[in-house]
């Protein structure tokens, strides 16, 4: 067990493509970061530099307070669990949880004793003489995972482990993963293109792009409270509304007094955004803005339904509870509390709302 | 491959398949015709042979035949017997396989899995080879031999036979398609180059080495005009330039019987290696080559 | 993606690269150089003094009239074993893939001439065809034809390329065979329905797609004609009767080693080199096409 830390870590490829661009970060004891971002953020770089399969062009790695650049991934006390699972093939799946222990010198009963242990926690008892390509894809993910738990390392890392199930196993597995580092408390780096395995796997959410972080925070505080228009239309599912301001007012909205000095957009989550009737109940005293949208589908899913809408040229996803009551086509008067509003400046970068007291005044 | 017995019977002949077996048939007997052929002159008198044509049976002298040809010593070439001259080319067959595929694995090895200065230079080093037979260098290389002293030495028949691109080319195409994330699960683990070659690269690398191993095995024992260059006497003749030097100065006195007796013995070891390696032979072969 | 995972060794890779590079350099690079040295100078009869002559020795081999006759022995010799193994092979690959029962039994015995060595391959077909002992030689003097390959240059060249030819059916079979295997058989099931018989549909569908089979076939027995069918001219006609199958390889050795003209034999070496470079150059670019293919 064991912290991580990053101390401006950077990675610059021979060509000089810069895929990690300082990166500071540091995972609490036990906790279970996630690495979430668009392909090609840097993240799979980040954690592969943590695992030591990549060297690093700056900065350090500390993993217990121990500085592990120059150490080889065997030396730095990991675990590491791949995306095709990188099971070895000729090997049983015994052996392929033993393999690692062996090398390390590990006397035989307690290579047994640790094998069998985790096979249990795994429930692949009866699978440990078969060879992986006789496995399903669970169970590959299993032995993977089987291969990182008996090294009893001081760090686990994920590489996009669930990417390659279908969706019911992958969620299955996501709270196996989620279960299982609990019970162990191993400090834990995952790293993800998938939003809502990030969101709900993580103690600490890390959202980068391009080579940098965004926003670190617990994954409910990083929904609520994102950092920039990036962390807003990458975290949730169908991504926060960016309006700007002008796009607002000309379909009704009244803003006065509303938008902080430096905001040019304007961000609605779709479940913000409603019918008036049930929104008004909502806001309660905090107010609404109402503004028109041209209605374009209406896709009902069952719990909730989908209304994908027009604001002049600038989409809008409206997110409606169960069957819902609108039109097919033609226009609707939505509404969204005033407090769930977010700002955003030219840079892109959060801007506090305007405070409720002056509101008023405005 | 697999499923083309069903899917393939609608677009095979409906008609009686007896015309292919016909034509198999008729293939076969010109590709086998030739080596039973010389089996059954194996199995007769010298008289017999001397005036054909000859019997399309076995005849009668199969055990006076071999019985001489192992233990009498053969004339025409220095007295030397065919137990030498397997042995020789046993020798030669073997060692040039292993030590090709050795010395192949290591070098595809060496440029698959590292990065140093020179890497690709070194490749085509040993790529540019394969435009060097040793048919366009034949003077000069024996002038190596005769300095390095190898005239005659099992080391010359062997070794310059032992370096060759194919080899290397086949083993680093195969190393290529190894997955990367193999690689570094087994670092994760703990495993170093050496480890990693002997529990991951030798083992998933098995059916090529069988494969390569018939190839190679075949062509070590098929050689010709190296042994003849390298060997001057008799006793360090591979059986089949030992052969042709029991026909080249053919007269009234050469013994037929025993020169069929030393052919099918020629013929017999490398056909028996492919015919029970087959399946592996015939993988690599086609996936070699493409 | 990212470029292939690798150990950071520095010093390793040299150590596993040594044994390989240095019996390459010592018996493939240095000999080559020589060879290419020894092609610019030219010997007295006594081995005594030896002069720079530049490209003298290329002029004079090509313009020696037994090389332009070896190099259209060659030609002729080529062309028939690289091509008649290959239209036997296509036809006995063709009926095996239409078999089901005996397919196993009819590509055992059809790989045993690979197993077999060129030169004893000239071998089986002498006794065959020996004037003296051989049983066909025998019966095609009975039926009053005048056989005797060795004082007849076109019976020698005759028996020479049959031997060659038979030991390469073996290869090509076998490259037919999987050739076949991998045309998709909806392609052909497609043809059936648009109303083409069997005939036509090998002409239009399966020899068609063969073509890169073949292709890669006729280089790869183009190679075995030229340097690998040493043994068979050796062991069975040693270039004669006359120079009537005297090969372009047989020739180097020859002149190298029995009449021992070094630079011209190393001129002749450096010309093989040239044609050899030409057919790996043919052989990879198609290589390369075949890996867009796939």
């Amino acid at each position: 067990m064991a912290t991580v830390a990053l101390k401006t870590v950077r990675k610059v490829y021979a060509g000089g493509m810069e895929a990690v661009k300082g990166i500071d970060l540091t995972v609490p004891d036990g906790a279970l970061c996630v690495l979430v971002g668009p392909s090609g953020c840097g993240k799979s770089t980040l954690l592969r530099m943590i695992a030591g399969l990549e060297e690093i062009s700056s900065g350090t790695i500390e993993i217990d307070g121990r500085v592990v650049n120059a150490l080889e991934p065997a030396e730095r006390d990991i675990a590491m669990v791949f995306q095709n699972y990188a099971l070895y093939p000729h090997m049983s799946v015994y052996d392929n949880m033993a393999y690692g222990l062996r090398n390390r010198g590990t006397p035989k009963p307690e290579i047994e004793r640790k094998v069998r242990e985790a096979a249990r926690m795994l429930e692949l008892g009866s699978l440990l003489d078969r060879r992986p390509r006789q496995l399903s894809g669970g169970q590959r993910q299993r032995v993977a995972m089987g291969r990182a738990i008996v090294r009893d390392p001081k760090v686990f890392l994920f590489d996009e482990p669930l990417s390659n199930l279908d969706a019911k196993l992958r969620g299955q597995m996501r709270v196996e993963i989620r279960k299982l580092q609990r019970d162990l408390g191993v400090t834990s780096i995952y790293v993800t293109h998938d939003q809502l395995e990030a969101m709900t796997l993580a103690d600490v959410l890390v959202v980068m792009n391009s080579g940098r972080i965004e926003q670190v925070g617990a994954p409910l505080d990083v929904y609520e409270e994102p950092a920039t228009t990036f962390v807003a239309s990458f975290i949730g599912a169908p991504p926060m509304n960016l309006l700007t301001p002008d796009h607002l007012s000309a379909v009704g909205a009244v803003l006065e007094g509303l938008l902080p000095a430096d905001a040019v957009t304007v961000g609605i989550r779709p479940e913000d955004l409603g019918t008036v009737e049930a929104k008004s109940a909502e806001a309660g005293s905090a107010g609404l803005i109402t503004f028109d949208v041209t209605i374009d589908v209406l896709e009902p899913v069952g719990a909730e339904s989908y209304l994908y809408a027009r604001v002049q040229d600038a989409s809008v996803v409206v997110r409606l509870p169960g069957r819902a009551a609108v039109p097919e086509t033609g226009k609707l008067k939505v509404a969204a509390p005033v407090d769930k509003l977010h700002f955003f400046d030219t840079h892109g970068k959060r801007v506090d709302p305007v405070p409720v007291a002056a509101r008023r005044l405005g | 491959m697999p499923e083309r017995t069903e899917a393939g019977t609608t677009s095979r002949s409906r008609r009686s398949p007896w015309v292919s077996h016909a034509v198999l048939i008729a293939g076969i007997l010109i590709v086998v015709f030739p080596i039973y052929y010389t089996f059954v002159a194996s199995t007769l008198s010298l008289q017999q042979i001397l005036r054909p044509p000859l019997q399309l049976l076995p005849g009668s002298h199969f055990l006076d035949n071999y019985y001489e040809a192992l233990f009498g010593g053969l004339g025409r070439v220095g007295g030397i017997n065919v137990w030498t001259l397997l042995l020789n080319t046993s020798i030669v067959a073997l060692s040039v396989a292993v030590g090709k595929i050795v010395i192949s694995i290591l070098s595809a090895y060496a440029i698959v899995f590292f990065r140093f200065p020179f890497r690709m230079t070194f490749f085509w080093v040993i790529f540019i080879t394969l435009m060097l037979p040793v048919e366009v260098r034949i003077l000069p290389t024996y002038k190596v031999m005769v300095d390095l002293g190898l005239i005659d030495t099992y080391t010359g028949l062997t070794l310059p036979l032992m370096a060759s691109a194919t080899a290397t080319l086949l083993f680093r195409q195969f190393f290529m398609t190894i997955p990367g994330e193999l690689l570094e699960a087994a670092r994760v683990d703990g495993a170093g180059p050496w480890r990693f070659f002997f529990d991951f690269v030798l083992p998933l690398s098995k059916t090529n080495i069988a494969a390569l191993f018939v190839i190679l095995f075949i062509y070590g024992w098929t050689q010709y005009l190296w042994p003849l260059l390298v060997t001057n006497s008799n006793d360090m003749n591979t059986i089949i330039i030992a052969l042709r030097k029991m026909i080249s100065y053919a007269d009234a006195d050469t013994q037929w019987h025993l020169v069929m007796v030393t052919t099918i013995f020629a013929i017999l070891p490398p056909v028996a290696v492919v015919v029970l390696m087959q399946r592996w032979f015939v993988k690599g072969l086609v996936e070699t080559e493409k | 993606m990212t470029s292939r995972v690798i150990f950071p060794h520095k010093v390793l890779p040299y150590l596993l690269l040594v044994p390989q590079i240095a019996i390459t350099l010592v018996f493939f690079y240095w000999p080559a150089s020589q060879a290419l040295r020894q092609s610019t100078l030219r010997e007295d009869p006594f081995g005594l003094v030896t002069t720079f002559v530049g490209l003298g020795n290329f002029r004079q081999v090509l313009s020696d009239p037994d090389y332009i006759g070896s190099v259209q022995t060659t030609i002729i010799f080529s062309a028939a074993t690289a091509l008649i193994p290959m239209a036997i092979a296509l036809v006995l690959a063709v009926m095996a893939d239409k078999v089901i029962k005996g397919r196993g039994f009819y590509r055992t015995l059809m790989i045993w001439p690979y197993a077999v060595a060129p030169a004893i391959a000239g071998m089986l077909w002498l006794f065959l065809f020996n004037p003296t002992i051989g049983t066909f030689a025998y019966m095609l003097r009975r039926a009053g034809y005048d056989w005797d390959p060795l004082l007849n240059g076109n019976q020698a060249m005759l028996m020479i390329i049959m031997a060659a030819a038979w030991k390469q059916i073996s290869y090509n079979f076998l490259f037919f065979v999987a050739g076949l295997q991998a045309i998709p058989k909806s392609l052909l099931e497609a043809a059936a329905v648009d109303g083409a018989r069997e005939v036509k549909r090998f002409w239009t569908i399966v020899f068609p797609l063969l073509a890169p089979t073949s292709f890669f076939l006729l280089v790869v027995n183009t190679v075995y004609a030229f340097f690998d069918t040493f043994g068979i001219i050796h062991a069975v006609t040693s270039g004669g009767p006359g120079k009537a199958t005297e090969t372009l390889v047989y020739k180097v050795y020859n002149d190298g080693f029995v009449n021992l003209m070094l630079g011209s034999s190393a001129a002749q070496s450096v010309i093989l080199m040239g044609i050899v470079i030409a057919l790996t150059a043919i052989q990879f670019r198609y290589v390369e096409r075949k890996v867009h293919y796939a």
